[in-house]
C-alpha cells in the first residue's frame, strides 16, 4: 500500500489547483447554462455580500462540487475527466480540474416591503442525493423565504428546502413534421410527406429544474439537512425541531425531535447540527449549543426526544470562564465514513468521539488555542459565535475494507486569517495552511504557516494580534475518495489537490 | 437642586467603590476595548454585563433573531449575574427569563408585541441599572437609557431600593407626563425630600437599621429618590 503511505504526507504537499472567484458576471440567474469553459476570471475588486460562499459540498463520487452563496445562488463545478495517464507531470490539465458546470438561482432574494428589509436568501446547506440514474439531484435550504401568497405582504417566516434535478442534454430532435426549425407551426399545406424526427447531437446543455419544494416545515432557522442512507428520506433540523421528510412527499413531514419548552422562558439550549448515520437508517445524531451530542434511534419512538446515547464531556474546571458555554457550543457534527466515529467542532477544538463511549471524546485537537486568552474581545466583536465546519478525509476504499485501519485518518477544519488546519490522527501531526491568492501560486506546494503567541518568532510567523478575523474559513469539504479539498474563503473557492496523489497518476 | 441631593447620596453609599466606578466610566469613554481585559475582575464583570445586555438588545432588534445567539448571550448573562449576585441578596433578576419570552413574541411577528416586550425588558433592565447608576445621566444614552454603571458596587443599594422597584414604574409614568420643571417647584413634593436628602445620606446606613425612622417614612423617601432619578432620565419606552 505504497500509495497510502505516501498520501499520509498530505500535510506538507497540498498544492493549489485553481481558485475560482464568484463575481458579478455570474450573478444573473439562468435556468439553462451551456457548459462554459473554465473560468479563470480576474478578481473583481468589489466583493458583494451576496457572493460570499455559505456552503460547499462534494457529491458522492466527487465528480461534482456544489457551492451556495448568500445571494441564494448555487454554482456547480464538474471535474474534467483526467486526460491519459502517464503524461509528464508538467502537462497542463492532466489532473482533472474542476470547471463550472451549472449555475442557478435556488432561492430568490426578496424584499420585505413591510419592514423595508432585504430578506437574506443565503443557502444554508446543500446535500447531494445518491445518484440513482443519469440525473443528479441535490437538496438546498435557505435562511428565510417569504411565503409566496399572491397579493399578500405577510412576512411569514417560511423556511424551505428545495430538491433540484440536474440533467444533461446533448441531443435534440430535428425534423418535426408540424413545427419548423424555429418551432413555429408549419403551414399544413406545405407538408407533403411524413418524416421521423432524428436525434442529432448538440452542444451539451445542463438543465436544472426544481422538482420539489418542502415548505412550511420550520419556524426557526434551518441549520442542517441530512439524507438518510435509505435514499428515501431526509431530515432537516432547525434551532428547536428536527423533521423527517420523504423525498417524494412535500406536504407532510414528521417531527422527530422537539426541544421547544412549554414556556419559552425556560429555553436554555438549541439544536446546532444534525446528521444521519451513514449506514444505519434508524440512527441520527444532533448537537446542542451546550456542547452535547445526542444519538437517537427512530425505532425507539416516534418522537425521539429521549436520546439513546448522550455524549458529553464534563467541563474542565481550570478553563472555566464566562464564555465556557459559548465555546463549547458544537457548530458541526460529522459521522466518519465507517459510522464508528463522530467528529465535532466547537469554537476552539475539534473532537473525535467513539460511538461506544459517551463519557468523553477519544481525541481532542486544538485548532487555535491562542485565542483562549482573547475570548472577551472575540465575544465583543461576535467572532466567538462563528460556526466552523469540520471534515473527514475521503475514505480510502482499500483501507476502509480493513475496518479500523481506514479510520486512522485526517481531519480538517477552518480558522481565521484564511487559515485552515489538518490533523493526522495517525501520526498526531498537524499543519496550518493558508488559502489566499497572495501566498500561493498555481501548482506550488502550500507552505505551512505558524501563529506565534509571543516569545521566539520565526520569519514567516504571524502574530496572534495581526490575525485578520474577517477572513474566516467556515466551510470546507473533502472529496469522498481522493485527497482533494475545497475551501471557501469569503467569496473565493479554492480547490487543492494532493501533489503526491496527483503524481501517482 | 436635584443633582445636589443625589450627589450626596452617592458620596455616602459609594465612596469605597468610587475608584472602581471611575475605572468603569473610563472604559466606557475609552474607544479601545483592551481596557476590558485589564480591568479588575469585579469591574470586568459589570462591563461584561453591560456588553451582554447590549448584545441582547441588538439580537432582539433583528427582524428575525438568531435563537442560538440569543440563548448563548442570555446564558452568559445569567452566569455573569450569578457571579455578581453574592454581593447582595437579590432575588433572581427577571430579565433573562423574559428575553426568550420576548424572542418568542418576536417570532410571532407582531410589531406591537415587539415594542411592548422591548419596553418591558428595557424597564426591567433600567430598574437594575438605574438604581445602581451614577447620578449623571449620559448625554447619548439613546433608547437604552442605560448608563455605564457599576452594577456590582451598588448591589447593596439595590437591596434597599428593592421594594421601590414596583413603584418606579408608577412614578416613571407620572414623570412621563409631568413637566420636570413644574415638579421642581412643587413645594409639597420637595419639602420633606429636602429634609430627607440632607439627613438620609449622612445617616443612610444608620437610618436603615436605626429605630428612629419608621418604615413608611423610609419607603416614602425612597420612592421620592427613585422618582427623581426617573425624572432625570429621558423617558425610554415612550416612543
Amino acid at each position: 500500500m505504497g500509495e497510502d503511505t505516501d498520501t499520509r504526507k498530505i500535510n506538507h504537499s497540498f498544492l493549489r489547483d485553481h481558485s475560482y472567484v464568484t463575481e458579478e458576471a455570474l450573478s444573473k440567474p439562468t435556468k439553462e447554462n451551456r457548459l462554459s469553459p473554465s473560468l479563470r476570471a480576474a478578481v473583481s475588486s468589489q466583493i458583494s455580500t451576496s457572493d460570499i460562499i455559505s456552503t460547499v459540498e462534494f457529491n458522492h463520487t466527487g465528480e461534482l462540487l456544489a457551492t451556495g452563496d448568500k445571494g441564494g445562488r448555487v454554482v456547480i463545478f464538474q471535474r474534467e475527466p483526467e486526460v491519459r495517464r502517464g503524461l509528464s507531470k508538467n502537462a497542463p490539465h492532466s489532473q482533472g480540474e474542476y470547471d463550472v458546470y451549472s449555475t442557478f438561482q435556488s432561492h430568490e432574494p426578496e424584499f420585505d416591503y413591510l419592514k423595508s428589509l432585504e430578506i437574506e436568501e443565503k443557502i444554508n446547506k446543500i446535500k447531494w442525493l445518491p445518484q440513482q440514474n443519469a440525473a443528479h439531484s441535490l437538496l438546498s435550504t435557505n435562511g428565510f423565504q417569504r411565503s409566496e401568497a399572491s397579493g399578500e405582504l405577510s412576512s411569514c417566516m417560511d423556511k424551505t428546502i428545495k430538491l433540484w434535478k440536474i440533467t444533461e442534454r446533448d441531443k435534440r430532435p430535428e425534423g418535426y413534421n408540424l413545427k419548423d426549425e424555429e418551432g413555429k407551426l408549419k403551414d399544413l399545406s406545405t407538408v407533403t410527406s411524413l418524416q421521423v424526427p432524428v436525434l442529432k447531437p448538440m452542444d451539451l446543455m445542463v438543465e436544472v429544474s426544481p422538482r420539489r419544494v418542502f415548505a412550511n416545515g420550520h419556524t426557526y432557522h434551518i441549520n442542517s439537512i441530512s439524507v438518510n442512507s435509505d435514499c428515501e428520506t431526509y431530515m432537516s433540523a432547525d434551532d428547536l425541531r428536527i423533521n423527517l421528510w420523504h423525498l417524494a412527499i412535500t406536504d407532510r413531514s414528521f417531527n422527530i425531535v422537539d426541544i421547544k419548552p412549554a414556556n419559552m422562558e425556560d429555553l436554555t439550549e438549541v439544536i446546532t447540527a444534525s446528521e444521519f448515520h451513514p449506514h444505519h437508517c434508524n440512527l441520527f445524531v444532533y448537537s446542542s449549543s451546550k456542547g452535547s451530542l445526542r444519538l437517537c434511534d427512530m425505532r425507539a419512538a416516534a418522537l425521539c426526544d429521549k436520546h439513546s446515547k448522550l455524549f458529553e464531556e464534563p467541563e474542565d474546571p481550570s478553563n472555566r470562564s464566562f464564555f465556557s458555554e459559548i465555546i463549547s457550543s458544537v457548530s458541526d457534527v460529522k459521522f466518519s465514513h465507517s459510522g464508528r466515529y463522530m467528529l465535532t467542532r466547537d469554537y476552539l477544538t475539534v473532537k473525535v468521539w467513539d460511538l461506544n463511549m459517551e463519557a468523553r471524546p477519544i481525541e481532542t485537537y486544538q485548532v487555535h488555542d491562542y485565542l483562549r486568552s482573547k475570548l472577551c474581545s472575540l465575544y465583543e466583536n461576535d467572532c466567538i459565535f462563528d460556526k466552523f465546519e469540520c471534515a473527514w478525509n475521503g475514505s480510502d476504499r482499500n483501507a476502509f475494507s480493513l475496518g479500523e485501519v481506514g479510520e486512522k485518518s485526517v481531519i480538517m477544519t477552518g480558522a481565521y486569517n484564511n487559515f485552515f488546519r489538518m490533523f493526522d490522527r495517525n501520526t498526531k501531526r498537524d499543519v496550518t495552511l493558508e488559502a489566499s491568492r497572495e501566498s500561493s501560486k498555481p501548482r506550488a506546494v502550500l507552505k505551512p504557516r505558524r501563529v506565534c503567541v509571543g516569545g521566539k518568532r520565526r520569519r514567516d510567523d504571524i502574530s496572534v494580534d495581526s490575525l485578520d478575523f474577517t477572513k474566516k474559513i467556515l466551510h470546507t469539504a473533502w472529496h469522498p475518495a481522493e485527497n482533494i479539498i475545497a475551501i471557501a474563503a469569503t467569496n473565493n473557492l479554492y480547490i487543492f489537490q494532493d501533489k503526491v496523489n496527483s503524481d501517482m497518476h | 437642586m436635584l443633582s445636589k441631593g443625589l450627589k450626596r447620596k452617592r458620596e455616602e453609599e459609594e465612596e469605597e467603590e468610587k475608584k472602581e466606578t471611575l475605572a468603569v466610566d473610563a472604559w466606557w469613554l475609552d474607544p479601545s476595548h483592551s481596557a476590558v481585559a485589564q480591568a479588575p475582575p469585579a469591574v470586568a464583570s459589570s462591563s461584561l454585563f453591560d456588553l451582554s445586555v447590549l448584545k441582547l438588545h441588538h439580537s432582539l432588534r433583528q427582524s428575525e433573531p438568531d435563537l442560538r445567539h440569543l440563548v448563548l448571550v442570555v446564558n452568559t448573562l445569567r452566569r455573569i449575574q450569578a457571579s455578581m449576585a453574592p454581593t447582595a441578596a437579590l432575588p433572581p433578576v427577571p430579565t433573562p427569563p423574559t428575553a426568550p419570552n420576548v424572542a418568542d413574541n418576536l417570532l410571532a411577528s407582531s410589531d406591537a408585541a415587539l415594542s411592548a416586550s422591548m419596553a418591558s425588558l428595557l424597564e426591567d433592565l433600567s430598574h437594575i441599572e438605574g438604581l445602581s447608576q451614577a447620578p449623571q445621566p449620559l448625554v447619548d444614552e439613546g433608547p437604552l437609557g442605560r448608563p455605564a454603571g457599576g452594577a456590582s458596587p451598588s448591589l447593596g443599594a439595590l437591596d434597599l431600593l428593592g421594594p421601590a422597584t414596583g413603584c418606579l414604574l408608577d412614578d416613571g409614568l407620572e414623570g412621563l407626563f409631568e413637566d420636570i420643571d413644574t415638579s421642581m417647584y412643587d413645594s409639597e413634593l420637595w419639602a420633606p425630600v429636602s429634609e430627607g436628602h440632607k439627613s438620609s445620606p449622612e445617616d443612610g446606613p444608620g437610618k436603615e437599621v436605626g429605630p428612629d425612622l419608621d418604615e413608611a417614612e423610609l419607603d416614602y423617601l425612597m420612592d421620592v429618590l427613585v422618582g427623581t432619578q426617573a425624572l432625570e432620565r429621558p423617558p425610554g419606552p415612550g416612543r
